[in-house]
């Protein structure tokens, strides 16, 4: 890597220069895990289009509703369910009137090895495999939406033994692409680009198998007063949004 | 105890399983390795050292993924104990107790080897005069004048397997009575914002840190006096 002391000046000049800008300002996201690739692509395109910076910390949604109770310094939360938004609703921690539905999450079984998972799931009925990983089911609403799979298939009992769960989703993946796990049930958006699985087999679990996972964003108080937090909501609902949203396999 | 549930008991029993079995494993690992490096003047004396005093320094994390990525199906370990017929570690009992051999090693090795340097050259010398061999020279001169050190290694293996956490949350799979240690135990009450039970948890194991920490420094405040 040619990083020439040119450029580090450039850089560091450009830093201290930030501080004066009128029109760019920085807001602070805490972003579900689930959105993670997505959310990456938005900020770029973010920060191309409007000037303004996202910095983004990704991580469980409840996780984030704890440190957001304890004065973390987020100023929007992009949670990965509709309940933390609107419990912090509840409990004044949001600017009233903001809270709305991102994206609507899509639930993946998926495996790392190709031609693994059939199209239709009927894996998880006659597979051989020793675990199955998924997000934990208490904390993660990718783990309750894959309990309700499990339920409507009537495997729940039968799997008992071999399921593992990740903290959040990002491990649940984890376990799996490490081939710790067979198979497992993710978020689409963690395997999916442009209209297709990036690895792996899969099936995608059709909507109705589960409660809509409804993934909702609010500005927190602390983003009361700051223009880019405000302009980061707004542009979560444009079009170039969408399409990078919708490109990762999420509803809207 | 009101406030904490099945869950939450079987999370302890098994914290204490875990750090029971590992302390008992270290120590027999361990006292060779401490042995070897309070006695050698191998020049490989500096890289081992370094080798086992390495959980000290990375992040649990580091270790955790090593070990994910190694004792999976794909990595050397992985391999081998798929050969032998053992299948793969992560989400096992026994992985846990592999993965906090590697993590509390140091904490079990160096109280060993301070141990044993400290008795010097004489006693043995004395020992070999009166035509002691090794083993009983190790067994009846060594391991009596060392026996603050096994107590302290002992404790500290004990207690820092008690309280990992990182490695476990890498490789555990959080499996309820195989995997579910307190400490993930505190963290999962935490995500899910049942703070109860995460203070009653979490209570418990300040106090119980607390109190081996204070047998640990009386007793020595003790040898001390005597001393």
């Amino acid at each position: 890597m040619k990083l020439s002391v040119r450029t580090l000046l450039k850089c560091s000049l450009s830093l201290l220069c930030g501080a004066n800008a009128v029109s760019a300002a920085e807001v602070q996201v805490a972003v579900a895990a689930n959105f993670t690739a997505p959310m990456q692509a938005i900020a770029a395109a973010f920060e191309e289009d409007t000037g303004h910076k996202a910095v983004v910390a990704f991580g469980a949604t409840g996780k984030f509703y704890a440190q957001i109770k304890h004065g973390a310094p987020f100023e929007v939360f992009l949670a990965a369910d509709d309940k933390t938004p609107a419990k912090l609703e509840a409990e004044g921690d949001v600017v009233p009137g903001t809270r709305f539905t991102y994206a609507i999450g899509t639930l993946v079984l998926w495996s790392a090895k190709a031609s693994y998972v059939d199209a239709k799931g009927e894996v998880l009925k006659s597979g051989d495999f020793r675990h199955l990983s998924l997000a934990n089911p208490k904390t993660a609403p990718y783990g309750a939406a894959a309990m309700a799979v499990l339920d409507k298939l009537g495997v729940t009992s039968s799997l008992q033994g071999r399921m593992v769960q990740g903290e959040n989703i990002t491990q649940a993946h984890q376990f799996i692409a490490t081939g710790n796990a067979e198979l497992g049930f993710v978020a689409l958006s963690q395997v999916y680009k442009d209209g297709k699985l990036t690895s792996g087999s899969g099936w995608i679990v059709p909507a109705d198998f589960h409660d809509p996972i409804r993934q909702d964003a609010v500005i927190l108080t602390k983003g009361k007063n700051n223009p880019a937090a405000a302009a980061l909501v707004a542009y979560l609902k444009e079009a170039r949004a969408a399409t990078i949203i919708r490109a990762y396999g999420y509803e809207l | 105890m009101g406030p904490l549930d099945h869950v939450d008991l079987a999370a302890i029993w098994l914290t204490l399983k875990l750090a029971s079995v590992t302390t008992v494993l270290l120590l027999l690992i361990g006292t060779p390795i401490a042995w070897w490096l309070a006695r050698t003047r191998s020049r490989l004396k500096g890289p081992i050292g370094a080798v086992v005093a390495l959980p000290l320094v990375l992040p649990p994390t580091v270790l955790g993924f090593y070990l994910l990525v190694a004792m999976g199906p794909n990595g050397f370990v992985g391999q081998m104990t798929q050969s032998m017929g053992l299948g793969t570690l992560p989400f096992t009992f026994a992985g846990l107790v592999v993965a906090s051999v590697f993590y509390s090693m140091p904490f079990v090795v160096q109280p060993l080897q301070n141990a044993f340097e400290a008795i010097g050259n004489r006693p043995m010398e004395a020992a070999a005069t009166l035509r002691a061999g090794p083993w009983d020279t190790f067994f009846n001169v060594v391991l009596p004048l060392s026996k603050p050190g096994f107590v302290t290694a002992g404790i500290l293996g004990f207690a820092h397997t008690v309280g990992e956490f990182g490695v476990v949350l890498m490789i555990g799979g959080n499996i309820p009575e195989k995997t579910r240690v307190v400490s993930v135990q505190i963290y999962d009450h935490v995500e899910a914002m049942e703070y109860t039970q995460a203070h009653w948890l979490s209570g418990g194991m300040l106090l119980f840190s607390f109190l081996v920490l204070l047998a640990l420094y009386s007793s020595r405040l003790k040898q001390n006096w005597r001393g």
